[in-house]
């Protein structure tokens, strides 16, 4: 309750500001105040203070959230409370925070680990890696999601342990023993020696295991590290 | 301790040479063998004949730990401890080989820990009684993976910063790309490079004849051991040139540009 105290303290600042544009109306919510009370003065304005222009024809409203994360049942309830005015319909409820792009193939997150994976050791981890290092030839790197290499990746990696077919194996100097990407196994083709010197990364695409240059990951991953620009 | 994981690389050898070398630098040196079983130290030394006690000996308690010491009369301050022909590496425990290399740390400048080829009891033995670890191997595929399994282990008993020993180099197989080069293998391995050892058919002749090779100054791999000991003892010494001495005729085409 302190909270609602804070927010009318600040010079009775309105939380939700009703703006006319060309073809119907903005209702721009505050972002820093808890929902329920933008929600408040939201039904308030509507029942009460705002009755003129909520009669007549019917006018498109616009819903903008600004930097506020709306759940959908938040997103629900400003629905049913602008529904409840008959004219208003609601033409779009916006945000401007980026939506959390799925972050690799195991969901968010990416675990960053440094050191050397020398012969015979094995590192294990649930979600996708990213690894400062090398991995040695008879060292082993096992993740269920994707993993990336900043090193040499001499040794073996397991991407998508459990299943994951989506998952992807980068690393900037691509020299493995083999390469796994949940059930498929893969050894690089014996022509293999040629320094290249872009990142490279492995996926799998009709049952079969390729490699591209990083540059291409957009393409054949379009859904995967999504950022909006 | 001298290590490699891989056999034959030349562990023994190195342990010889730069005991010796040490010792010629006026330090009190003593060697350990801990290949109990197949023990090699003393043969590469010349010391096999003049074996009455040995490590097993002292870790069950039926000699004192100076009794089994031999002094090598050609120096003055090198000894050598030697493992058991007729046992195995089960024999001991790692607790007896820390409390012996314990012991002779007391009387000695360095102790030269010779440990065994492979990764099971003979090693945690000779991992049980070290400081510090040097890591030798050849610039062979197979070697090195086993010195970067090593190199794995030693990390894991708390022995840090290995140093690397390349030997057995042959200079013109590393020029054709025949056998890896030595930036390639400090790639790989990651730990600091403390020399590097040319082969040398020389080392087989004095090893037969139980005189270690750094007495002999006209062998290139005496040199590169007495360099190796050098450093260890805190000179900065350039790793020598691989290349053979050319004949006059190659120095001179080299020298106009034309080599």
């Amino acid at each position: 309750m302190g909270w609602g105290v804070g927010c009318f303290m600040t010079a009775a600042k309105h939380l939700v500001t009703i703006k006319g544009v060309k073809d119907g109306l903005v209702f721009v919510l505050d972002d820093d105040c808890p929902f329920s009370e933008v929600l408040g003065e939201l039904q308030h304005k509507l029942e009460k203070t705002h009755q003129q222009i909520l009669s007549g024809p019917t006018i498109r409203v616009q819903v903008k959230l600004g930097n506020r994360i709306a759940t959908e049942e938040q997103k629900e309830s400003i629905r049913q409370l602008i529904g409840q005015q008959q004219n208003l319909i609601i033409r779009s409820i916006e945000s401007m925070a980026p939506e959390p792009a799925p972050f690799g193939s195991e969901g968010n997150g990416i675990t960053v680990m440094k050191g050397i994976v020398r012969s015979g050791q094995t590192v294990t981890h649930e979600g996708n890696l990213l690894y400062l290092g090398d991995v040695n030839p008879g060292g082993s790197l096992i993740c269920t999601g994707d993993i990336f290499v900043m090193g040499s990746l001499r040794g073996m990696a397991h991407a998508g342990a459990e299943g994951n077919e989506k998952a992807i194996i980068s690393a900037s100097h691509m020299r493995p023993t083999q390469l796994r990407i949940a059930g498929f196994i893969s050894r690089p083709p014996d022509e293999w020696g040629v320094d290249e010197t872009y990142m490279e990364f492995a996926y799998i695409q009709d049952g079969k295991m390729e490699i591209d240059k990083i540059q291409h990951l957009y393409r054949v991953r379009p859904e995967l590290y999504r950022f909006k620009g | 301790m001298i290590t490699s994981g891989k056999g034959g690389v030349g562990k023994t050898t190195t342990s010889a040479n730069i005991g010796t070398a040490l010792a010629l630098q006026g330090k009190k040196v003593c060697m350990v063998d801990t290949d109990i079983g197949l023990r090699n130290l003393d043969v590469v030394m010349g010391l096999e004949n003049r074996i009455i006690y040995d490590l097993v000996d002292v870790a069950e308690g039926r000699c004192r730990l100076a009794q089994a010491l031999i002094k090598d009369k050609r120096f003055d301050e090198l000894y050598l401890l030697p493992a058991a022909q007729t046992r195995d590496k089960d024999s001991v425990s790692e607790n007896g080989v820390k409390e012996m290399v314990v012991e002779l740390k007391k009387d000695f400048d360095y102790v030269i820990i010779d440990c065994p080829a492979g990764i099971e009891q003979g090693f945690k033995n000779a991992v049980a009684g070290a400081d510090q670890a040097i890591v030798v191997t050849t610039p062979e595929n197979a070697a090195v993976r086993d010195a970067d399994r090593i190199i794995g282990l030693l990390e894991n008993h708390r022995i840090g910063q290995p140093k690397l020993i390349i030997n057995r180099i042959r200079a013109n197989m590393v020029k054709r790309g025949e056998m890896l080069g030595i930036d390639e293998i400090c790639q790989v391995l990651a730990i600091d490079l403390l020399g590097i050892v040319p082969d040398d058919e020389y080392v087989i002749k004095a090893a037969n004849a139980g005189e270690p090779t750094v007495m002999n100054p006209g062998s290139r791999a005496a040199i590169a051991y007495r360099n190796i000991a050098r450093r260890m003892l805190g000179d900065t010494v350039p790793l020598m040139p691989l290349e053979e001495k050319k004949g006059l005729f190659r120095r001179m085409k080299k020298f106009i540009g034309m080599g």
